[in-house]
């Protein structure tokens, strides 16, 4: 077994007692890379040298100085910037891409203590819901190879479940992490949009993405977005709410939740193993002291197609900045600035995403704005009146992660549409700008399946209140792939 | 056929911020190429605007001082292209909802006031600098990002004139409110013309073409006239007006293809989501209001009901700020309103014109010019010795009475002393002496001339006059 | 909504300045048919007098002090542009 599968909390202590050094530690994670990463593939760029130096360095650091989080290892997904760090999002775009600056995330990581062991594949772009879209390499599932570790944030899953690292960063623009992590099964949380800076995240959707956390556990989940979650002056929609202490919140207490199930979320389309978990999931809430209604969110259903033309539109603007002048891929066979341009962008970007900047360009093209761009954009209001009128008389909502749990490489890489109704669970709460976190509740022939619960705007808190207190009732988060053994 | 020309202008005008408005970067002119930039200038990736409060405070008083009502609940849009110069190939800007709307500013044009309209202003980000060479371009991109204000005008104006005068107007009322330099040889003020023609009776537009590269008020007069010109040879000979921007070339005076618009551009403008919305209070907007000093139109009115100005002065005086404020400085060093404003618009405006210089770059000061001016009102010094004073002020500064006495210009004024001259000059020219009793007036010039040269200058001319008259008389 | 033809693909590949072959035109027009049809769901919904949702939070006025800091070197600057001259970005010929 792994170091890893300690908590926080547990390494923290084995820290303290001397039995571990944060040198010995991060040398396990790179250990760890080494062993089963050939077949993970979930890292991009190891940052080997610089890290343990760094833990040599932090060694020295008394121990009264340090934090929850001092010295333990975490990987970034690669649409995360990291100064002098290379930073590819995947893509051929960026291969050899070095940042000039770090993410605000990265800078509060490094106030916590945390140290980068590397960075992590991702669907190019944060395009794509298996990592089939990773212009390098693609990830695959620890719990079963021949399947996929979810998209887009499938490394940053797949690190952890593997056992690689016990801390990584992803970023959600429609289930990007709560998808993966509930085929990896993980506990991935998707933060309330604001909650948490998107300075230094390469921007797919900019009024849908945002960085969360992936970790083997609730109280680790929590621990790290308590460090890098706050306002912050340079992203203008980061919230100025305060940040409670999130680790208050994980009592195991949940007598008096006022819980929501929406039908919408157990009809049609969702499998059977995965109803059947969450109904399970359910009754394990009553039996702490919930309480547990049906209601409706009756535009669920628009949800997907609001999604695809708001995410393409605006990735469609965010990335017409990769033109081959200032960073990243330049063609070599440009005769003028046209060619340039159009050259470039078409040998430096992938098929998924040229597909979601076609759609995107279309939709805001003259003549098709009001009928596609605004009237998904009155879509989501619809949507988030759909949440917002559930939140008045609920604390939570709680659902399936996915309709299914991890589907094989190569399942649906012909079919757009099969492979995006993979996150039609998940990206009405983007669209909502809610929090929503997927934990392990249950397998289907071997394959985790998750529990989603989501929350108003700004409560976390409750989120983890509810998935602390499932957890400690249940074993799931306990059960680990065949790769964690014989180390 | 008779035509009568339409013309709408585009005005940008860049606002005089420290920073940028979406990034902490220096927003100022002339710094070495690539020096002025952070990562959000380059459009890196990840990188998010965050928005300069002095530029909505800019925008909105030069909206205010331009009569526009001001969108109290507006937004930026992104405006997409692709150019070198344009690092996130879109330019943050506003779209639907501009923060200034309906506004207009009074010119006048031989005589006669006329009100032109403006849509809209609005706020945007500028771009970097392209600079061509030969078969490839270079981009210094210190100017991305710095804030800018587009003043857009309703097709009002008819004429040339008329627009010359529209930008002379607007540019001196955005002076006045500080938030520029507008200056136009520095690019902090430039300049878009649409043009079109129409039968006179015509109520439909004609086609426009858009003139670009006017690099100064006279090029767009004369941009404008060549393609008013232009417009109306092509039609009368039997053509079409094609939509097409044509760029004014300054060595020909002529206006030249750059590109021939096919339908509108596609700007796929939405709202950009990683701004908010501005919410304007009506305390900000009252706060702003207050911070408008007094305006062009104000001062005229004062200086012509107050000071005792004619229109005309008046309103030359306070088209440039500068001048008028040096004037209004002078006065409350008591000179006299009518020299003080003669001298500025007179003296003083030839030299900076021959010098291509501004006020501060001379070694004038209201004192020493308004001290001067007091010399030639109290009669110390006349007109004539004032240029000798001015030529030494303008150029080397100091206290002008000092000046007049250093190089004994002093005016004489005594009787006995001017007595003395005039016989002297008299008895050397009995043949003027006869001219002028002939009738021949100008005779008298030169006997005044010869005193004066006699005098170096000096004589006061009333006396000079006065006795010679008595003195010819007598013999 | 009439059905999206390889000329309106193509168009907007050239706004996206994507080169794009005959055979991506044909399988874009394909994909994008298939996703604009789907999307066509939302007619169903009355969206009349809905108001359209840009931000998701009711956040106003967030600004910054006009207050200047350093530009950044040079040589920062240009570490990932590819061909530069005399302290500028160098890019091919403009045709317009």
């Amino acid at each position: 077994m792994t170091l890893f599968e300690r908590s926080a909390q547990e390494l923290q202590a084995a820290i303290h007692s001397g039995e571990l050094t944060i040198v010995e530690l991060t040398k396990e994670a790179f250990a760890r890379i080494e062993k089963v990463d050939a077949d993970v593939k979930a890292f991009l760029t190891l940052n080997k040298e610089a890290a343990l130096k760094q833990a040599e360095e932090m060694d020295q650091v008394p121990m009264n100085e340090r934090g929850p989080l001092f010295g333990l290892p975490i990987g970034i997904k690669d649409n995360i910037v990291t100064e002098g760090l290379e930073t590819t999002c995947a893509s051929k775009m960026l291969e050899g891409f070095l940042p000039i600056y770090d993410a605000t995330v990265m800078d509060k990581l490094k106030e916590a203590g945390m140290i980068t062991i590397g960075k992590i594949n991702m669907d190019e772009f944060a395009m794509g819901s298996s990592n089939e879209n990773s212009a390098f390499k693609t990830v695959t599932n620890p719990w079963h190879a021949a399947h996929v570790p979810g998209g887009s944030s499938g490394g940053s899953a797949a690190a952890v479940a593997a056992g690689e690292v016990p801390f990584t960063l992803g970023s959600d623009t429609g289930g990007s992490i709560r998808q993966p992590a509930a085929y990896c099964g993980v506990v991935g949380m998707k933060p309330t949009y604001g909650r948490v800076s998107r300075s230094g995240l390469v921007a797919f959707a900019s009024s849908l993405d945002q960085i969360g956390t992936i970790t083997n556990n609730v109280a680790d989940n929590a621990a790290l977005l308590q460090a890098i979650a706050g306002l912050d002056a340079k992203d203008s929609t980061s919230a100025d709410v305060a940040v409670p202490d999130y680790t208050k919140a994980l009592t195991g207490d949940v007598k008096g939740l006022r819980v929501a199930v929406p039908k919408e979320f157990l009809g049609e389309g969702v499998g059977s193993a995965a109803r059947k978990s969450v109904e399970e999931a359910i009754e394990v809430l009553k039996s702490l002291g919930a309480t547990v209604e049906e209601v409706s969110l009756p535009h669920s259903k628009y949800a997907l197609a609001a999604y695809y033309i708001l995410s393409s539109s605006e990735a469609s603007s965010n990335l017409s900045r990769f033109d081959g002048i200032r960073y990243g891929y330049r063609t070599e066979n440009a005769k003028n600035l046209l060619e340039l341009y159009t050259k470039s962008r078409a040998e430096g970007f992938g098929d998924e995403v040229k597909l979601r900047i076609m759609l995107g360009t279309y939709s805001l093209s003259a003549g098709s704005y009001d009928a596609y761009y605004k009237k998904a954009q009155q879509v989501r209001t619809l949507i988030k009146q759909d949440y917002d009128k559930v939140f008045e008389n609920f604390d939570v909502i709680v659902g399936p992660t996915t309709p299914t749990p991890a589907f094989k490489i190569g399942e649906n890489v012909d079919d757009p549409l099969t492979m995006y109704a993979n996150d039609i669970l998940t990206i009405p709460i983007n669209l909502a700008g809610v929090p929503a976190i997927s934990i392990p509740c249950g397998f289907e022939n071997g394959l985790p399946l998750g529990l989603q619960i989501i929350a108003k705007h700004f409560d976390e808190e409750t989120i983890y209140r509810t998935a602390y207190a499932f957890e400690q009732a249940t074993a799931f988060h306990k059960q680990k792939p065949q790769m964690w053994e014989g180390n | 056929m008779n035509f009568e020309t339409v013309i709408g202008l585009e005005v940008h005008v860049e606002l005089k911020t420290n920073s940028k408005i979406f990034s902490p970067a220096p927003a100022h002119f002339g710094a070495e190429p690539n020096t002025n930039t952070t990562v959000i200038d380059l459009g890196y990736p990840g990188v998010l605007p965050v928005l300069n409060e002095e530029v909505v405070n800019y925008a909105m008083r030069a909206a205010l001082a331009l009569n526009m009502e001001i969108e109290q609940e507006t937004k930026f849009d992104r405006k997409n292209y692709f150019y070198p110069d344009n690092p996130k190939a879109y330019q943050i800007s506003q779209f639907d909802k501009p923060i200034g709307k309906n506004g207009w500013i009074d010119i006048e044009v031989n005589g006669e006031t006329k009100r032109i309209g403006i849509t809209r202003l609005h706020m945007e980000e500028d771009a970097g600098k392209l600079t061509h060479a030969d078969g490839y371009s270079l981009v210094d991109f210190n100017r991305q990002g710095t804030p800018l204000v587009e003043i857009v005008s309703e097709p009002d104006i008819r004429t040339a004139d008329e627009a010359y005068a529209y930008l002379e107007k607007l540019k001196s009322i955005i002076q006045y409110t500080g938030v520029s330099d507008v200056r136009m040889e520095e690019g902090s003020l430039r300049c878009d013309a649409n043009i079109s023609i129409r039968p006179y009776g015509q109520d439909e537009f004609g086609t426009k073409t858009e003139l670009k590269n006017l690099n100064s008020f006279n090029f767009v007069r004369k941009g404008i006239e060549f393609e008013e010109k232009r417009q109306a040879e092509v039609l009368t000979s039997g053509g079409e007006i094609e939509q097409e921007t044509r760029r004014y070339d300054e060595k020909t005076g002529k206006t030249l293809l750059m590109r021939i618009k096919e339908g509108a551009d596609d700007y796929r403008y939405f709202p950009e989501p990683d701004l908010v919305h501005l919410s304007i209070s009506d305390e900000w907007l009252e706060e702003v209001r207050a911070s408008i000093p007094e305006l062009p139109d104000a001062r005229k009115s004062r200086y012509v009901s107050e000071l005792g100005l004619t229109e005309y002065d008046a309103g030359v005086l306070v088209i440039s700020k500068d001048m008028a404020d040096f004037f209004e400085a002078m006065i409350a060093e008591k000179a006299d309103a009518k020299l003080a404003a003669n001298w500025l618009m007179g003296e003083v405006s030839a030299y900076l014109n021959a010098e291509q210089k501004e006020l501060k770059d001379t070694a004038l000061t209201p004192q020493n010019l308004a001290g001067m001016v007091k010399l030639i009102a109290d009669g110390t010094i006349s007109s004539k010795i004032g240029k000798k004073v001015f030529a030494e002020l303008v150029k080397n500064g100091g206290n002008p009475e000092e000046i007049v006495k250093a190089k004994g210009l002093v005016q004489i004024s005594d009787p006995a002393a001017l007595l003395k001259v005039v016989t002297e000059v008299l008895d050397h020219n009995p043949q003027s002496i006869e001219d002028f009793k002939n009738g021949r007036d100008r005779a008298i010039g030169f006997l005044v001339g010869q005193i004066m040269k006699a005098t170096k200058g000096q004589a006061n001319p009333p006396m000079v006059n006065k006795l010679l008259q008595e003195e010819i008389a007598k013999r | 909504m009439t059905k999206l033809t390889m000329e309106e693909v193509k168009h907007v590949a050239t706004l996206a300045r994507l080169a794009i072959t005959d055979e991506e035109a044909e399988k874009f027009t394909a994909q994008l048919g298939r996703i604009t049809e789907y999307v066509e769901q939302l007619n169903e919904l009355d969206t009349t007098g809905v108001e359209p949702t840009t931000h998701v939070l009711p956040l106003v006025n967030v600004m910054r002090k006009d207050e200047a800091a350093q530009g950044l070197p040079r040589e920062k600057m240009m570490l990932n542009v590819k061909e530069q001259e005399n302290g500028q970005v160098k890019v091919p010929a403009i045709m317009d």
